[in-house]
């Protein structure tokens, strides 16, 4: 048994959202159907289901974040459970509990779901292997290893504006070796089964694995650009670079930023996305971010539904035994 | 014993002749007319045009109101629920094919709920069969069976619409 199989229950179904890798195709897209029914509920004038009625969801941020918190409260509440934020990094942490003696408090009051953001890679596999068996756990966000709900929408939106997965080339820019955020696309993307899978960064900013994961790596923007259906820009990470990577913002922006003019290499139809916060004038002209092919505020939106879908699958099976029919 | 094509237009004729009767005792014009998916939607789509209805068609899919969602959790193949315009104040016409439990009405009462209040709710059914665990009945139904709990009845379509029974899977 490998490690990615504490994701499903023993009917293989959902039972806490960790990593893309190990999941297979048919389980992605049938997230991304029942995203697209949430879309619906989203639209109506009570924005509310009450699927998850009587459930306790807490978002557990070991790390500063709106935009993610944010769209999982919206999401749980939606849902019409109970939420719980704990912003974590000042809370019990500081006086020295243990992250173990968090969640068990947390189980004690009778939670049935985490969500988790933490600096440290693989503290949500951690935390998922010392859960009761009742708790499901949702990592948004594990130090540069996952980032599965963000890579989830970001698939919500480009099947959303570009149709089928098979057709398309798909070209991830900046700082893949500090993102968390590229390095779940990239399994969600080769899982879905994209035509192909380019990376495009300097030379310091490419994790070592890059080839493995079956991306063809660039090092000049232009030729990267070259024919792609999806940009996907991403946020140079200052927090987590550690010594010299680069050698200047001005530099990068010149080599590696995002404008019209290099723009014009993709294809005419190209969608642009981000998983934000944007640097404006970094990885990103304004005019490209705000332009008529970015789709950076329609990921947003899309987060809420899939996060939903994601939510609402992975407690099902707190339900016990399948039915019959 | 199935119900044919040829039944079911029976079935459809008498169901629009009651409701347009129904509708003219209570003083109601422009009723909106909404389905529940799969079956109610095929039935609805045939009475809405029998009934020459005015007001377009909606659509209800009760899959987030189900009162066993964590015994059978959430079908990928939910269809978006699709209420055309604001139902405050409107004579709403609820149509299913079958109406067994009454569950899935209940479902669709609170899920018809979230879109607006409407002036009232009118239900109408292709086949009422036995075994309510609700206070629910249909207003008109196509016809009544009495089946023994195993027997399980399903509408097929949508074209040609049959109703077929069988043994409970």
């Amino acid at each position: 048994m490998n490690k990615h199989n504490i994701q499903l229950d023993k009917h293989g179904r959902l039972r806490h959202f960790l990593t893309i890798e190990g999941l297979k195709r048919a389980l992605l897209t049938d997230i991304l159907d029942t995203a697209e029914s949430f879309t619906s509920v989203t639209e109506r004038t009570v924005k509310k289901v009450p699927l998850l009625r009587g459930k306790t969801i807490v978002n557990l941020f070991f790390e500063a974040s709106t935009r993610t918190r944010t769209t999982f409260e919206l999401a749980a509440k939606r849902l019409s459970a109970d939420v719980l934020n704990i912003n974590a990094s000042i809370s019990a942490t500081t006086k020295g509990e243990t992250l173990l003696d968090t969640l068990h408090n947390l189980e004690a009051m009778h939670c049935d779901m985490f969500v988790i953001r933490h600096p440290d890679s693989g503290a949500a596999h951690f935390i998922a292997q010392h859960a009761a068996p009742h708790v499901s756990i949702i990592n948004a966000g594990d130090g540069s290893h996952a980032h599965p709900t963000q890579a989830m929408l970001d698939m919500f939106t480009i099947r959303r504006h570009k149709g089928e997965f098979h057709k398309l080339c798909v070209a991830i820019v900046g700082d893949i070796l500090h993102s968390r955020v590229a390095r779940s696309q990239i399994h969600a993307l080769s899982t879905l089964g994209v035509r192909e899978i380019r990376i495009i960064a300097p030379r310091t900013l490419v994790p070592a694995a890059a080839e493995t994961l079956g991306a063809h790596v660039y090092h000049d923007l232009r030729e990267g650009l070259r024919d792609v259906d999806v940009v996907i820009m991403l946020r140079l990470q200052y927090e987590r670079m550690r010594g010299a990577s680069l050698p200047s913002e001005h530099e990068y922006y010149q080599l590696f930023g995002l404008t019209e003019d290099k723009l014009a290499l993709a294809r005419p139809d190209a969608i642009i996305m981000h998983p934000g916060p944007i640097n404006r004038g970094v990885e990103i002209d304004s005019a490209v971010a705000d332009g008529p092919r970015s789709v950076i505020l329609q990921q947003v939106a899309h987060g809420t539904a899939v996060r939903m879908a994601i939510m609402s699958r992975a407690m099902r099976h707190q339900g016990g035994e399948e039915l019959p029919s | 014993m199935n119900a044919t094509s040829s039944d079911i237009d029976a079935l459809l004729n008498g169901m629009s002749a009651r409701l347009a009767a129904l509708l003219d005792e209570r003083g109601i014009d422009d009723p909106v007319m909404v389905g529940i998916h799969t079956g109610g939607v095929w039935v609805a789509q045939r009475l809405h045009g029998l009934l020459k209805l005015e007001s377009p068609l909606g659509a209800l899919d009760i899959s987030f109101y189900r009162d066993d969602f964590t015994r059978i959790g959430v079908n990928p193949q939910v269809k978006p629920s699709r209420i055309p315009l604001s139902i405050d104040n409107r004579h709403i016409i609820l149509v299913d094919d079958v109406l067994y439990t009454g569950r899935t009405i209940r479902a669709a009462l609170n899920e018809l709920f979230d879109y607006g209040r409407p002036a009232s709710v009118i239900l109408a059914v292709l086949a009422d069969r036995n075994g309510r665990e609700l206070p629910i009945q249909a207003d008109v139904a196509g016809q009544h069976l009495d089946l023994p709990p195993h027997r399980h009845i399903k509408l097929q379509g949508p074209d040609p619409l049959e109703l077929k029974t069988g043994e409970a899977p």
